[in-house]
This record gives structure tokens, C-alpha cells and sequence, in this order.
């Protein structure tokens, strides 16, 4: 996977930053590069309760969303149940 | 009358109707169908989260009372099956899962073949599997041989309420396993739950019969009524049918009232 680098807007007090692209449940999303799957959760105020998460098809066990750092182009699944029958 | 409990996968139930969570016009009406239905077990989708994530159905089921029974409605391969059962494991919904692999859009019928090689793969990494299945009771034998916790034949296509189209083969798929036979699928109103206990079978597993009537909590208490009746009448064992009557009165000691 190539990595797309950005500088992020000028801002003060900010430093430059390296951003990648992810799909989250089948939509683009950029995110700090670095970013674990926990940051990922936390930054899309995801409830963990009855919540499981793949990436690349693969399912990510709770105790490593802190030690699994997400890569530009990875997929991201996080299901959770729904009605059904 | 004695009876005994519901056995899936070492796990006892005292009731025999397991309910969905699709389709109820509001989940304070789940809720109380859920209530009114005496279930223990319920089913449930997994989807993705809809971002940002907001309500959830499962603050409107009380997981400590009821057992989850996660599906895999929407896989149309073993793969996709096996991976929403894993994801459903993770989650934290447990080990029973509904297992569909659907063959067909139009008719939600099963790929038998896709659904005997999951079975096989999920059952042996500890799933409690519970298939969906259609209703030939050789395919209710293989289930059962790849290590399926009870067979889950069609009593018509989901959603259909078209009731037991085919009550001679259920009959036959129940002489045919020894694991419990549990209708899944095709269940209109009461009297169709009622046919299916009453040919023997270990329970009834429905969704729409309750969720898409008119008063759902009115309809989970006739399901519930229903599968009790049914299988009250399948223990008492029916009478036989017959062409002609059989007199009810004695023909003994009528008056005579010839002048």
C-alpha cells in the first residue's frame, strides 16, 4: 500500500501530520496515521459492548485493539447486533 | 402434564418458541412482545454499526434473562457465514448461532451444501450451530452427522406465512434425527405453530408471524398459547382419523317413546 502524506492545514501550535485512508464500514476515512483500532473506536464514540471489529476480513480480538495499528487502505468492519430474525 | 426441557447444545429451556428482533414497529413494542411470548432465546442480526452509533436493541433485551441466538441472514456463502459467526462470538453474543447460508434471493431458500460446510467448520470450533435448513430430512441427517446442535427445516419460505406446506416430510425429519427438530420460517398465525408441535417438533422459531401483525404483543401470547397447545396435544397423543362417526353417547338405554 502507498502512503498518502498531508500536511495538515496551518494551524497554530500544530505539527504536520501523517494521514492515511481507511474504510470504515465500507466508507473512506482519514485518520492520523498510527492510529490504533481502541483510537479508532474512541474517535468514532463507538460503544465496545457487544461490539466486534475485522480488519481485512480478519477479526481483531478486544485485547488488542491498543497493540493493532491500522495501515492506509485497510478495511474496517465493526458490527454490532441488529433486529433480525 | 410432565415434560421435559428444551437441550441445544447442553443448554435447557423450558420454552419452545424463540422470537426475532426484525420488524416491530417500535422496540418499546419488542419489548413487551418479547415479554408476552415466554421465549428465553432471541434472535438477532449482525450489522455494521451505523455511525455515530446511537440507540442499540440490546438496552430493550435483558441479556442476564434472555439468550441471544445471533443469525447469519444475508450470508450467501460458508465463508461469510462462518466469519459473521466469529464476529458474533467476539461480540460477546455467545456460542449459538442461527446458522443461514442463503442460495436464493427471491425465495431465502438455503444452499444446503454452503450450509453443511459451515455447520461442519463451526461446530467444530465450539459453535452451538442451529441451521437453517429446508425441509429434506436427508439434509436434516447430514446437518446432524456435521454436528449441528438440532435441524431448523422450513415450514415455508421466510417472511411467506404460508404455515407448514409440507407437515409429511417434517413428520419424516423428525423420525430421521435424533437431535431436536425446531420449525424455523413460514409460521403465519397460531394454528400453523400449533401443527408444528403437534407433529412432534421440539420447538418453533418465528419473527415476522408476531413482528409484522397487526398487535404484536396480542400475537406473541397466541404463539406462546400455540406452541404450549401444540405440544400438549402432541404428549397427550391424538386420536386417530377416521371417515365415519364413532357415537360419542351410549346406544344403550335409550327411552322408548314409540306409541
Amino acid at each position: 500500500m502507498t502512503t498518502s502524506i498531508q500536511t495538515a492545514a496551518p494551524m497554530e501550535g500544530a505539527r504536520p501530520f501523517v494521514s492515511i485512508t481507511i474504510s470504515v464500514n465500507g466508507k473512506p476515512m482519514e485518520i492520523a496515521a498510527g492510529t490504533t483500532v481502541e483510537g479508532l473506536l474512541t474517535l468514532l464514540n463507538v460503544k465496545r459492548e457487544y461490539t466486534a471489529v475485522a480488519v481485512n476480513r480478519d477479526i481483531t480480538p478486544k485485547s488488542t485493539y491498543t497493540a493493532v495499528t491500522l495501515s492506509d487502505g485497510d478495511k474496517v468492519e465493526i458490527v454490532r447486533p441488529m433486529g433480525g430474525g | 402434564m410432565y415434560d421435559t426441557n428444551l437441550v441445544l447444545g447442553g443448554k435447557e429451556f423450558t420454552s419452545r418458541l424463540i422470537v426475532g428482533t426484525g420488524k416491530y414497529s417500535s422496540l418499546d413494542v419488542m419489548r413487551e412482545a418479547h415479554e408476552a411470548s415466554g421465549t428465553e432465546i432471541i434472535t438477532v442480526a449482525v450489522r455494521r454499526v451505523s455511525l455515530p452509533s446511537g440507540e442499540s436493541i440490546l438496552d430493550y433485551i435483558d441479556t442476564k434473562r434472555f439468550t441471544l441466538l445471533p443469525n447469519t441472514a444475508g450470508c450467501y456463502t460458508a465463508d461469510e457465514a462462518v466469519r459473521t459467526c466469529y464476529l458474533a462470538r467476539e461480540a460477546g453474543l455467545g456460542e449459538m448461532v442461527k446458522l443461514e447460508v442463503i442460495g436464493d434471493q427471491r425465495t431465502l431458500f438455503p444452499d444446503v451444501q454452503g450450509l453443511l460446510e459451515a455447520t461442519k467448520t463451526l461446530a467444530r470450533d465450539g459453535f452451538i450451530v442451529m441451521p437453517y435448513s429446508n425441509d429434506d430430512p436427508v439434509m436434516a441427517r447430514k446437518l446432524q452427522d456435521a454436528g449441528a446442535a438440532c435441524v431448523m427445516p422450513l415450514g415455508a419460505p421466510i417472511g411467506s406465512g404460508l404455515g407448514i406446506r409440507n407437515p409429511y416430510n417434517i413428520k419424516i425429519i423428525l423420525e430421521s434425527v435424533t437431535v431436536p427438530v425446531i420449525v424455523d420460517a413460514g409460521v403465519g398465525t397460531a394454528s400453523d405453530a400449533a401443527i408444528a408441535m403437534e407433529l412432534g417438533c421440539d420447538g418453533v422459531l418465528m419473527n415476522t408471524a408476531i413482528a409484522g401483525s397487526r398487535d404484536a404483543v396480542a400475537m406473541a401470547k397466541a404463539m406462546k398459547l400455540a406452541v404450549e397447545a401444540g405440544r400438549l396435544a402432541y404428549k397427550a397423543g391424538r386420536i386417530g382419523k377416521k371417515l365415519y362417526a364413532t357415537a360419542s353417547s351410549p346406544l344403550e338405554g335409550l327411552p322408548d317413546w314409540t306409541s
